[in-house]
């Protein structure tokens, strides 16, 4: 059975100007160990996507349809009691920015006691200490800061520290919401070397989500790209690089500057990502599509299979799609 | 061509203000009722020499200290005046003093606070220093002291309650200023080669609006509060027009002989005049921080 | 081709608040030192890149360079000129030459101010149209930066575009004034990435199209290779090392160069990097250590890198690099 289960979730945003359709439709699972790649952009669903997972969906947020099983389990009507023993415990959250996701006012090692003795209430303080210093070591971190407050550490220390924080206990999934975004590229490479070499040491999967595309090349074993709520393709890593199906797919690789190519040609998306308030009819992207036949702005493609693991949402690759032109 | 579209515009933006402020909820609905109470009360003192029954200064109408009854509604006072007529009448003052304090402190504390602040350096620390210390003496003794030395009229009055209020104004001016200055949006109008005035009157002085148009109302409710205070105390207007606070003074004696009236009424319009104030002010304020904070 | 631009020993130090106890038992100044002694050229029509981590001093040479910070020491010439000092008038009109785009779209924009007046008004400011004229330039220069149909987005307001749609909008604004030279800082970065070629697009074509010369400031290499001509590397308020893009790119000369470029993220499934590990934590720019400032966390550190700091010189022909390794 595999560890992660998603089915048909659809996120919905309720506000006051009207409802947002975060995530649609959206279906994967995840093995133990394995590292999924959620990429796509500011609008795309990917963090909402993340969130669900671990129910944390903010306020005007409602899962509306769907499963969520871990090892089995739907998690998507627990009780909320019974899910804060999942948090932090089965399923770990590494939040997006490290400047503001720790207490100011707390040391470290209060972070550490605090998040161990809510789960294992058995453990004494000086139990829990200890285990916070052992973290900190596998970070990388001098032990004795453990009583040193945030602000004394840098942006890239305070995100290990949240890494640390998400690893304690020894979670089997870990899902990192854009880990290195505020990070400069060498620390960015440390963290995310770190958060490899504890994933193969305590043999957790990981969700990787941002919305550079070549950290998720780099790193994870399947890839979903997201684009304005809806699953648009999702494939091994090597398999999306070398055959990508879907047109965004297919742009966004051409968009991205390669460190290692000279004179590359890079081309540009045209349009810009849609309101999600008033997306477009049919399939979200018709309108920056070259492709977009005349199907594509009436109807919702649906996902299709195009090869061993390799699915895409696109009349491109269906009969329908096929059979109007 | 240009007129009309002015106009247009402003229109545009109060109508349809409108219908908007009620889909916003509990405080689009207070600042409604504040503008609605309000709006009423001044159109009542502007109609009131008009549609009173008798001449609010014109004594011995009726008896004296006749309570309530079907040709004096709200009864009479001690010098047999009718009361319903001096409470249509006796606004005037009041609006006026509190309309003119708030002007001149708007005209003095904004552009003192926009300019201080802007500068910044030595000169923010003087002129901080000065107003914070006028700013740390109880308001109500302040006006005394200066309607005291001025003596008194509607200007006096205004200027009194004015020095009280300027504080206010420099403050919240002070502390938008400080940081909208670091904002990258003026780093660019300096780019482009802006002189200061216009940075500060078309690219700082437009977002610091919004948190003045809360102080400008509430400034008007301890205005008017403040107003009749001076009044009740004599440092008031003294001449015989009809006005609420004076109404005050001398009702307040009357209390003991059962002459309830005299006054309850006045007592009770200056309580909803500020009372309009401060419902829009403070819906205001509901609507415009979260409005920045989402 | 000539100079259009050129610093020479650039110094930009802010002053450290004190504590209370420091303020009075202590005489000694503490300066946070940002920009430490830089010198450099920019070339006429060329894209020329300050590239770097947080803090290195980039962001703050650029703003320097367009007087938008008062330098602590140091000279800066514009077309042979000396601005270093310039003031008040002189100033106001080497503005009309010299461009910024700023990184964060969101708070680049007056957000009171509608895009048609925003954009218009460095016109305005230098009394060079308006009225019909002005509005006419306006939509010229919408156009231009792809904001169509223009008439519509004249009486927008920021918070009614897109990130996307609000870079656009200071781009246009930086280019109405029809600018010699631009410093971009970071303009992408904030961007959705489907979005960022076209920017880059759109500043290329300028380019072309007004003979612009760029100084591009970016931590992300992988832009600055591929739009730049010539590249310098920017550690603590130092250049470490400068030079065209291929010979910086197929030969990095400097450890820091060389780590950096190790550690950027190619867009390869499973690719095997040799990611060059550097020790410890950039070290705070108050107090910089003696000898060469990149030496704590070096990995081919020798003695003599903590003695003195190394100069930059010319190591193969226009490939300058600050080491003593080389």
């Amino acid at each position: 059975m595999p560890l992660l289960e998603v089915d048909s979730l659809a996120v919905d945003y309720r506000t006051g100007r009207g409802i947002v359709h975060a995530v649609n439709d959206v279906s994967f699972f995840l093995e133990k160990g394995e590292t999924l790649g959620l990429a796509g952009e500011s609008g795309s669903g990917k963090s909402t996507l993340g969130l669900s997972i671990i129910r944390l969906v903010p306020y005007p947020g409602v899962i509306g349809k769907g499963q969520i099983r871990i090892d089995g389990r739907d998690i998507v009507a627990l009780p909320e009691h019974e899910m804060q023993t999942i948090r932090g415990r089965k399923v770990a959250y590494v939040f997006q920015d490290p400047m503001i996701s720790l207490n100011p006012v707390k040391k470290i090692g209060g972070h550490f006691v605090e998040l161990i003795r809510t789960h294992e209430p058995n453990v004494s303080k000086k139990e829990a200490f200890e285990r916070g210093k052992t973290v900190l070591q596998n970070l990388g971190i001098q032990p004795e800061r453990i009583n040193d407050y945030p602000h004394q550490f840098s942006g890239g220390m305070r995100q290990r520290i949240m890494i640390g924080l998400a690893i304690a206990l020894n979670p089997d999934l870990v899902i990192a919401d854009e880990p290195t975004t505020a990070l400069d590229v060498i620390v960015q490479a440390k963290i995310l070397d770190l958060l490899e070499s504890l994933r193969k040491t305590y043999q957790m999967a990981l969700i990787l989500i941002s919305h550079d595309l070549s950290i998720i090349l780099e790193r994870c074993d399947k890839i979903i790209v997201m684009y304005a709520g809806h699953m648009v393709e999702y494939a091994d890593a090597t398999e999306l690089h070398d055959r990508p199906a879907h047109p965004y797919t297919q742009k966004l690789l051409q968009s991205i500057p390669n460190v290692e190519l000279s004179d590359q040609k890079l081309t540009a998306i045209p349009g810009s990502p849609p309101d999600m308030l008033n997306p477009p009819n049919g399939c979200r992207f018709w309108p920056r599509c070259s492709y977009a036949m005349e199907i594509c702005r009436v109807k919702e493609p649906s996902l299709i299979g195009i090869g061993p693991n390799h699915l895409v949402r696109c009349f491109l690759y269906s009969e329908e799609g096929v059979q109007s032109e | 061509m240009e007129e009309t579209k002015i106009k247009r515009s402003i229109l545009a933006r109060i109508v349809p203000g409108f219908a908007s402020l009620v889909k916003k909820g509990p405080s689009g609905w207070m600042v409604i009722i504040g503008i609605i109470i309000v709006l009423a009360i001044v159109i009542m003192t502007g109609i009131g020499p008009w549609i009173a029954p008798y001449d609010p200064s014109a004594s011995r109408v009726g008896g004296i200290r006749m309570p309530p009854n079907w040709q004096f509604p709200l009864g009479t006072n001690h010098l047999g005046q009718d009361v319903l007529s001096r409470i249509l009448c006796g606004g005037s003052i009041m609006l006026q003093v509190s309309a003119l304090s708030v002007l001149l402190c708007f005209a003095i504390g904004v552009p003192l606070g926009l300019f201080s602040s802007y500068v910044g350096g030595f000169v923010d620390s003087a002129f901080s220093l000065v107003i914070d210390a006028v700013y740390a003496f109880p308001g109500l003794v302040i006006a005394i002291a200066i309607a005291a030395m001025l003596g008194p009229g509607v200007v006096n009055m205004a200027l009194s309650i004015a020095v009280v209020y300027i504080p206010s104004y420099f403050r919240i001016v002070r502390s938008q200023v400080l940081s909208i200055k670091e904002l990258t949006y003026v780093e660019a109008a300096r780019s482009v080669g802006a002189k200061w005035y216009t940075i500060l009157s078309r690219y700082i002085f437009p977002n610091v609006i919004p948190s003045i148009v809360v102080v400008i109302t509430i400034n008007f409710a301890d205005a008017i509060l403040t107003a009749a205070g001076l009044t009740f105390i004599g440092l008031g207007v003294t001449y015989d027009i009809p006005d609420w606070g004076w109404d005050l003074t001398n009702g307040w004696k009357y209390l003991s002989s059962r002459a309830w009236w005299i006054i309850t009424f006045p007592g009770l319009m200056i309580i909803l005049l500020a009372l309009g104030f401060t419902l829009i002010g403070e819906g205001l304020s509901e609507l415009l921080n979260p409005k920045l904070q989402r | 081709m000539s100079e259009i631009v050129r610093v020479e020993h650039l110094k930009k130090y802010f002053p450290v608040q004190k504590s209370i106890f420091e303020q009075l038992f202590t005489r000694k100044k503490k300066f946070v030192r940002a920009v430490d002694d830089v010198t450099f050229s920019i070339k006429k029509g060329e894209i020329f890149t300050l590239a770097g981590e947080s803090g290195c001093g980039k962001t703050t040479t650029g703003k320097l360079i367009v007087r938008l910070l008062k330098p602590t020491s140091g000279r800066i010439y514009f077309k042979e000129e000396d601005i270093t000092q310039l003031k008040r008038e002189k100033l106001r009109l080497l503005r009309r030459k010299m461009q910024v785009i700023f990184q964060d779209p969101y708070a680049s924009l007056n957000p009171r101010m509608t895009i048609g007046k925003a954009v218009g008004h460095p016109l305005e400011i230098h009394g060079l149209a308006k009225g019909e004229e002005k509005k006419r330039k306006v939509l010229e220069v919408f156009q231009k930066v792809g904001l169509t149909p223009p008439q519509q987005f004249m009486n927008l307001f920021p918070h009614q575009l897109s990130g996307g749609q609000r870079q656009r909008v200071a781009l246009g604004r930086s280019i109405i004034l029809e600018p010699e030279f631009m410093v971009a800082d970071e303009p992408v970065s904030m961007i959705d990435v489907s979005l960022r070629t076209t920017i880059i697009d759109l500043m290329l074509g300028f380019r072309k199209e007004l003979g612009l010369t760029y100084l591009f400031v970016t931590h992300d290499l992988a832009v600055a290779k591929y739009i730049s001509d010539r590249i310098a590397i920017m550690y603590l308020g130092r250049i470490v090392e400068m030079g065209s893009k291929e010979s910086l790119f197929k030969n990095p000369l400097h450890p820091y160069t060389k780590a950096l470029l190790s550690a950027i993220p190619v867009p390869e499934p499973k690719k095997k990097r040799e990611a060059i590990e550097l020790k410890g934590e950039v070290p705070s720019a108050i107090n910089i250590p003696p000898g060469c400032r990149f030496s704590s966390r070096c990995p081919f550190k020798k003695d003599e890198c903590t003695k003195t700091e190394p100069e930059l010189v010319e190591a193969e022909k226009n490939h300058f690099v600050a080491c003593y390794l080389s």
